[in-house]
């Protein structure tokens, strides 16, 4: 009687993990990054399923009310007309200059009326302030207010495809990152233009950054400069986080 | 409850996973740790913002680096922003990655062992100490014994003492759960789906900072573990935790 029901709950154990798995399978993206056959990026592309398999697609984060702000490090690039020394570089000088009145956000690929949008164009799209906590991967995090475009307002007006799966951002400092709609989508995930009330300073990426709050602080791009929307994973060659050796979903 | 055939194979298979998988989120840990050797309180914390604790390891310690803070807001103590210009230790990109896939390494094994061990009754009847075992006479003649260093010697599996119970019991039902929900409730995805998860611990930097001391307890239980094992007999305890007796 004993081993009899010592196998029960064997099969109790292997039955309960198996219809957990199975449940992850079932819903797993679709369309899963590449991990290169990389050990380590296997590890987060099952990070990246689990997630997206168990956790709520809009789930928010939490806010913050204005006596929370902390003070906020500056890292990475801090100002790009000084640090990068491409054209771009110098386009951003001239672009700083003239307090980014000549600056355009292109959106395109994947979308049914291609556009470039200027700040004054961003700021007239509904606008939403948050404050919330920027969790950086080196192990800091400050809270912040934010102030911009929900991108799912800017998607809509250029009216992504619906072949469309990714969303990949291009910044003045070549760096190109990419989400998945579910991301780009989420009410939170805003382009933002102000900061704490003002603009957003050069340090924290002038005149628009990306707020990815269900992901890691190097998510959030700064300095954005275009958006491609893509059928396929891109993984931005030699400028992506992959080759550059950081992990592509980082919601952990 | 037989215990004459030493460790079950179900316990020595997962004592080895969980051996490779814990060495490794160790190394991650510590390598993780030394980009941002310090430690707070709360929600938020950064270089910028007093700490709770910083430790001497890696350049990034009170490195200095930055440009002059510039406040926010026109008021005396406004939070401020400053750039950094100090380059970094920084070896997340893979640090990161390989403490998650050594974390989910030990997820199956480690479901199997704890159903396997609540279910099956090796936890009951084996590992958690009975309440006539915890007389503290009887607690501390044992303590007493270990300090002196005499050590029974090795049985090749249970029964256990009272002080491996305390001990295996403490890593299996506080310190391991522990280290899982805090690393867990620092998750920006997590905590948005479970925002009771961080709240549970005071806020994102608690929960590293409970990490952290969780991680500290665990070394400091793997060094007294593998002091008793040599001090008990190591060939014997090793080919009872390998091969079985």
């Amino acid at each position: 009687m004993k081993t009899t029901g010592l196998i029960t709950r064997r099969r109790a154990i292997v039955a309960g993990l198996a219809s957990i798995g199975g449940l992850v399978a079932a819903r797993m993206p679709r369309d899963l990054p590449p991990s290169y056959g990389n050990l380590l990026r296997m590890g987060d592309t099952l990070t990246y399923a689990t997630h997206r398999a168990l956790l709520p697609a809009h789930s928010l984060v939490r806010e913050y009310s204005l006596g929370d702000l902390t003070s906020f490090p500056a890292t990475g690039t801090t100002n790009p007309a000084v640090s990068v020394k491409s054209a771009l570089g110098e386009e951003y000088r001239k672009l700083q200059a003239g307090a980014f009145a000549d600056w355009r956000l292109v959106v395109e690929g994947r979308v049914a009326r291609p556009r470039a949008f200027s700040l004054a164009e961003l700021k007239q799209l509904p606008a939403r302030t948050q404050i919330t906590r920027h969790t950086c991967e080196e192990g800091w995090t400050a809270i912040g207010q934010w102030t911009g475009v929900p991108l799912s307002h800017v998607l809509d007006a250029v009216g992504i495809l619906p072949t469309a799966r990714f969303v990949v951002l291009h910044s003045v400092d070549d760096w190109v990152d990419s989400l998945d709609l579910i991301d780009a989508l989420h009410p939170q995930t805003i382009l933002a233009y102000g900061m704490n009330g003002g603009d957003l300073p050069i340090a924290h990426g002038a005149p628009v950054r990306l707020r990815l709050e269900r992901q890691i602080g190097y998510k959030s791009m700064k300095y954005v400069r275009r958006l491609v929307v893509s059928d396929e994973f891109d993984d931005g060659g030699m400028s992506g986080s992959i080759r550059n050796g950081w992990a592509w979903y980082n919601g952990i | 409850m037989d215990d004459a055939g030493g460790h079950a194979r179900w316990v020595r298979v997962s004592h080895w996973i969980g051996t490779a998988s814990v060495l490794v989120l160790a190394v991650t840990g510590v390598l993780i740790l030394m980009v941002h050797p310090r430690l707070y309180w709360g929600e938020a914390g950064n270089d910028l913002t007093p700490a709770f604790l910083e430790l001497p390891i890696s350049r990034n310690h009170q490195h200095g680096g930055w440009e002059a803070p510039r406040p926010f807001f026109a008021r005396a103590g406004a939070p401020v922003s400053a750039s950094r210009t100090f380059d970094i230790f920084n070896q997340n990109g893979w640090g990161r990655s390989l403490h998650f896939l050594a974390a989910w390494v030990l997820v199956v094994p480690g479901a199997i062992y704890l159903l396997t061990g609540l279910l099956g009754g090796h936890f009951r009847s084996r590992v958690w100490p009975a309440a006539s075992e915890l007389a503290p006479r009887a607690v501390w003649r044992h303590v007493v014994d270990h300090l002196r260093l005499r050590i029974p010697p090795a049985t090749g599996g249970p029964r256990y003492n009272v002080l491996q119970k305390i001990a295996y019991s403490s890593v299996l039902f506080a310190a391991a759960p522990l280290m899982v929900l805090t690393g867990l409730a620092m998750s920006p995805a997590i905590g948005a789906a479970l925002p009771w998860l961080p709240r549970l611990f005071g806020g994102y930097q608690s929960a590293r900072t409970i990490h952290f001391f969780a991680f500290v307890a665990l070394v400091l239980f793997v060094l007294v573990h593998v002091v008793m094992v040599a001090a008990s007999g190591f060939r014997r305890q090793m080919r009872a935790m390998t091969v079985g007796e």
